[in-house]
Protein backbone atom coordinates (compact mmCIF):
# COMPACT_ATOMS: atom_id res chain seq x y z
CA UNK A 1 0.00 0.00 0.00
CA UNK A 2 0.84 3.48 -1.17
CA UNK A 3 1.00 5.64 1.83
CA UNK A 4 1.17 8.88 0.47
CA UNK A 5 -2.52 10.82 1.01
CA UNK A 6 -2.41 12.23 -2.20
CA UNK A 7 -1.86 10.06 -5.14
CA UNK A 8 -1.99 9.46 -8.93
CA UNK A 9 -1.58 5.46 -10.26
CA UNK A 10 -2.54 3.77 -12.92
CA UNK A 11 -3.47 0.68 -10.57
CA UNK A 12 -6.91 -0.35 -9.71
CA UNK A 13 -7.85 2.11 -6.32
CA UNK A 14 -8.68 -0.14 -2.65
CA UNK A 15 -11.38 2.10 -1.06
CA UNK A 16 -10.13 0.04 2.03
CA UNK A 17 -6.32 1.92 1.80
CA UNK A 18 -6.90 5.44 0.90
CA UNK A 19 -9.87 5.30 3.71
CA UNK A 20 -7.70 3.13 6.39
CA UNK A 21 -4.99 6.65 5.38
CA UNK A 22 -7.25 8.49 7.42
CA UNK A 23 -8.59 6.75 9.92
CA UNK A 24 -7.11 7.83 13.60
CA UNK A 25 -8.13 7.70 17.15
CA UNK A 26 -9.65 11.60 17.58
CA UNK A 27 -11.97 11.01 14.34
CA UNK A 28 -15.11 9.79 15.18
CA UNK A 29 -16.15 10.56 11.17
CA UNK A 30 -14.63 8.96 7.87
CA UNK A 31 -16.09 9.93 4.57
CA UNK A 32 -15.65 8.68 1.32
CA UNK A 33 -16.45 9.59 -1.91
CA UNK A 34 -16.06 7.28 -4.52
CA UNK A 35 -16.03 8.52 -8.59
CA UNK A 36 -17.22 5.76 -11.17
CA UNK A 37 -16.59 5.54 -14.61
CA UNK A 38 -20.31 6.06 -16.19
CA UNK A 39 -21.88 4.30 -19.08
CA UNK A 40 -24.38 6.86 -19.97
CA UNK A 41 -24.07 11.11 -19.94
CA UNK A 42 -26.94 12.62 -22.38
CA UNK A 43 -28.12 9.44 -24.02
CA UNK A 44 -24.16 9.03 -25.09
CA UNK A 45 -23.04 5.39 -24.23
CA UNK A 46 -19.56 5.65 -23.17
CA UNK A 47 -17.77 2.35 -23.59
CA UNK A 48 -14.60 3.37 -21.44
CA UNK A 49 -12.59 6.05 -20.72
CA UNK A 50 -8.96 7.37 -20.77
CA UNK A 51 -7.07 9.58 -18.24
CA UNK A 52 -4.51 11.66 -18.62
CA UNK A 53 -2.40 13.64 -16.00
CA UNK A 54 0.63 15.76 -15.17
CA UNK A 55 1.45 13.80 -12.58
CA UNK A 56 3.58 15.57 -10.44
CA UNK A 57 1.67 19.15 -10.84
CA UNK A 58 -1.15 16.55 -10.00
CA UNK A 59 -0.21 14.99 -7.15
CA UNK A 60 1.16 18.27 -5.97
CA UNK A 61 -2.30 19.95 -6.66
CA UNK A 62 -4.18 17.49 -4.61
CA UNK A 63 -2.04 18.14 -2.02
CA UNK A 64 -2.64 21.90 -2.09
CA UNK A 65 -6.59 20.44 -1.87
CA UNK A 66 -5.59 18.66 1.77
CA UNK A 67 -4.34 22.11 2.88
CA UNK A 68 -7.13 24.01 1.79
CA UNK A 69 -9.02 21.83 3.84
CA UNK A 70 -7.07 21.94 7.13
CA UNK A 71 -7.83 25.58 6.72
CA UNK A 72 -11.47 25.33 6.71
CA UNK A 73 -11.54 22.53 8.72
CA UNK A 74 -8.76 22.31 10.76
CA UNK A 75 -9.18 18.99 12.28
CA UNK A 76 -9.87 17.04 8.91
CA UNK A 77 -7.34 14.32 7.68
CA UNK A 78 -7.72 14.21 3.60
CA UNK A 79 -6.41 11.05 1.23
CA UNK A 80 -7.28 11.41 -2.31
CA UNK A 81 -6.05 9.20 -4.83
CA UNK A 82 -6.89 9.16 -8.83
CA UNK A 83 -6.64 6.56 -11.23
CA UNK A 84 -5.23 7.67 -14.57
CA UNK A 85 -5.21 5.00 -17.85
CA UNK A 86 -7.79 3.45 -19.27
CA UNK A 87 -11.01 2.61 -16.90
CA UNK A 88 -13.44 0.86 -18.02
CA UNK A 89 -17.82 1.43 -16.85
CA UNK A 90 -17.98 1.14 -13.04
CA UNK A 91 -14.21 1.31 -12.53
CA UNK A 92 -13.08 3.70 -9.16
CA UNK A 93 -11.79 6.74 -11.06
CA UNK A 94 -11.33 8.82 -7.53
CA UNK A 95 -11.40 8.17 -4.00
CA UNK A 96 -11.35 10.58 -1.37
CA UNK A 97 -11.52 9.89 2.27
CA UNK A 98 -12.22 13.05 5.24
CA UNK A 99 -11.69 11.99 8.51
CA UNK A 100 -13.04 14.76 11.39
CA UNK A 101 -14.16 14.10 14.51
CA UNK A 102 -18.11 14.95 13.60
CA UNK A 103 -19.91 13.76 10.79
CA UNK A 104 -20.86 17.68 9.06
CA UNK A 105 -17.39 18.48 8.48
CA UNK A 106 -16.64 15.07 7.40
CA UNK A 107 -18.80 15.73 4.61
CA UNK A 108 -18.66 19.14 3.72
CA UNK A 109 -14.96 18.97 3.42
CA UNK A 110 -15.38 15.93 1.26
CA UNK A 111 -17.64 17.59 -1.34
CA UNK A 112 -15.18 20.59 -1.26
CA UNK A 113 -12.60 18.16 -2.09
CA UNK A 114 -14.38 17.04 -5.34
CA UNK A 115 -15.65 20.07 -6.45
CA UNK A 116 -11.34 21.16 -6.12
CA UNK A 117 -10.18 18.46 -8.49
CA UNK A 118 -12.55 19.40 -11.04
CA UNK A 119 -11.57 23.21 -11.19
CA UNK A 120 -7.29 23.40 -10.53
CA UNK A 121 -5.96 19.36 -10.81
CA UNK A 122 -4.40 18.37 -13.94
CA UNK A 123 -6.05 15.67 -15.10
CA UNK A 124 -7.75 15.40 -18.33
CA UNK A 125 -10.76 12.52 -19.27
CA UNK A 126 -11.05 10.88 -22.64
CA UNK A 127 -14.17 9.59 -23.53
CA UNK A 128 -15.05 6.62 -26.03
CA UNK A 129 -17.89 6.39 -27.52
CA UNK A 130 -19.14 3.90 -30.39
CA UNK A 131 -19.20 6.66 -32.68
CA UNK A 132 -16.19 8.29 -31.97
CA UNK A 133 -14.01 9.92 -29.06
CA UNK A 134 -12.71 13.10 -27.45
CA UNK A 135 -11.00 14.62 -25.08
CA UNK A 136 -13.25 16.83 -22.51
CA UNK A 137 -13.03 19.67 -20.29
CA UNK A 138 -12.71 21.98 -23.57
CA UNK A 139 -16.26 20.99 -25.18
CA UNK A 140 -19.43 23.04 -24.66
CA UNK A 141 -21.16 19.68 -23.84
CA UNK A 142 -19.52 19.10 -20.80
CA UNK A 143 -17.13 22.22 -20.21
CA UNK A 144 -15.95 22.37 -16.54
CA UNK A 145 -14.96 26.09 -16.66
CA UNK A 146 -17.78 28.37 -18.33
CA UNK A 147 -14.63 30.71 -19.16
CA UNK A 148 -12.26 28.17 -20.46
CA UNK A 149 -9.86 28.13 -17.68
CA UNK A 150 -9.99 28.13 -13.51
CA UNK A 151 -11.13 31.64 -12.55
CA UNK A 152 -7.95 33.35 -10.79
CA UNK A 153 -9.94 33.57 -7.49
CA UNK A 154 -10.00 29.80 -7.90
CA UNK A 155 -6.34 29.21 -8.32
CA UNK A 156 -5.05 31.38 -5.19
CA UNK B 1 15.93 27.00 -23.65
CA UNK B 2 12.43 25.81 -22.25
CA UNK B 3 10.82 22.55 -22.47
CA UNK B 4 7.24 23.13 -22.99
CA UNK B 5 4.71 19.49 -21.87
CA UNK B 6 1.85 18.59 -23.76
CA UNK B 7 -1.59 16.67 -22.25
CA UNK B 8 -3.98 15.11 -24.04
CA UNK B 9 -5.55 16.86 -27.01
CA UNK B 10 -2.80 19.17 -27.26
CA UNK B 11 -0.54 16.09 -26.97
CA UNK B 12 -2.37 14.21 -29.63
CA UNK B 13 -2.51 17.63 -32.05
CA UNK B 14 0.88 18.00 -31.86
CA UNK B 15 1.54 13.95 -31.78
CA UNK B 16 4.69 14.59 -29.31
CA UNK B 17 4.66 14.77 -25.74
CA UNK B 18 6.60 18.09 -25.51
CA UNK B 19 8.67 20.33 -27.71
CA UNK B 20 11.82 22.19 -26.81
CA UNK B 21 11.90 26.50 -27.38
CA UNK B 22 14.58 28.86 -27.30
CA UNK B 23 13.32 31.96 -26.54
CA UNK B 24 13.50 32.20 -23.35
CA UNK B 25 13.12 34.45 -21.33
CA UNK B 26 9.97 35.20 -22.11
CA UNK B 27 6.66 36.07 -20.48
CA UNK B 28 3.23 33.75 -20.44
CA UNK B 29 1.50 35.86 -22.77
CA UNK B 30 4.58 36.12 -25.25
CA UNK B 31 4.94 32.14 -25.33
CA UNK B 32 1.13 31.68 -26.09
CA UNK B 33 1.79 33.94 -28.87
CA UNK B 34 4.29 32.38 -29.92
CA UNK B 35 2.39 29.20 -30.06
CA UNK B 36 -0.51 30.24 -31.54
CA UNK B 37 1.70 31.65 -34.49
CA UNK B 38 4.39 28.67 -34.40
CA UNK B 39 1.79 25.74 -34.55
CA UNK B 40 -1.96 27.51 -34.96
CA UNK B 41 -2.93 26.72 -30.95
CA UNK B 42 -6.13 29.06 -32.07
CA UNK B 43 -7.58 27.88 -28.56
CA UNK B 44 -4.51 28.53 -26.75
CA UNK B 45 -6.14 31.54 -24.88
CA UNK B 46 -8.52 28.85 -23.16
CA UNK B 47 -5.31 27.11 -22.10
CA UNK B 48 -3.24 27.54 -18.60
CA UNK B 49 0.44 27.66 -18.69
CA UNK B 50 2.12 26.25 -15.70
CA UNK B 51 5.81 26.97 -14.74
CA UNK B 52 7.56 24.77 -12.89
CA UNK B 53 4.27 22.86 -11.93
CA UNK B 54 2.57 25.89 -10.66
CA UNK B 55 0.17 27.96 -12.38
CA UNK B 56 1.37 31.26 -13.98
CA UNK B 57 -0.29 34.35 -15.37
CA UNK B 58 0.62 36.05 -18.37
CA UNK B 59 2.84 38.97 -16.78
CA UNK B 60 5.25 35.73 -15.30
CA UNK B 61 8.43 35.52 -16.94
CA UNK B 62 9.47 31.61 -18.31
CA UNK B 63 13.31 31.60 -17.65
CA UNK B 64 15.83 29.65 -19.74
CA UNK B 65 15.47 25.91 -18.30
CA UNK B 66 11.92 26.10 -16.68
CA UNK B 67 9.62 23.27 -17.72
CA UNK B 68 6.34 24.78 -18.76
CA UNK B 69 3.37 22.83 -19.20
CA UNK B 70 -0.26 23.42 -21.09
CA UNK B 71 -3.03 22.75 -19.26
CA UNK B 72 -6.12 23.11 -21.36
CA UNK B 73 -9.65 22.64 -18.92
CA UNK B 74 -9.35 20.08 -16.92
CA UNK B 75 -11.96 17.36 -16.30
CA UNK B 76 -11.01 15.12 -13.34
CA UNK B 77 -12.99 13.03 -10.65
Amino acid sequence: MDNNLFLITKAPLSIEEVTAKVVRREAGAVTTFIGTVRELTKGKRTLYLEYDAYVPMAEKQLSRIGEEIKEKWPDATTAISHRIGRLEISDIAVIIAVSTPHRKDAYQANEYAIERIKQIVPIWKKEHWENGEMWMGNQLETIEYPEGHPQKEELE
Amino acid sequence: MITVLLFAHLQEVLGKEKIEIDCAPLTVAELKQYLKESFGFEQISQVMIAINEEYGVDEDVIQPGDIVALIPPVSGG
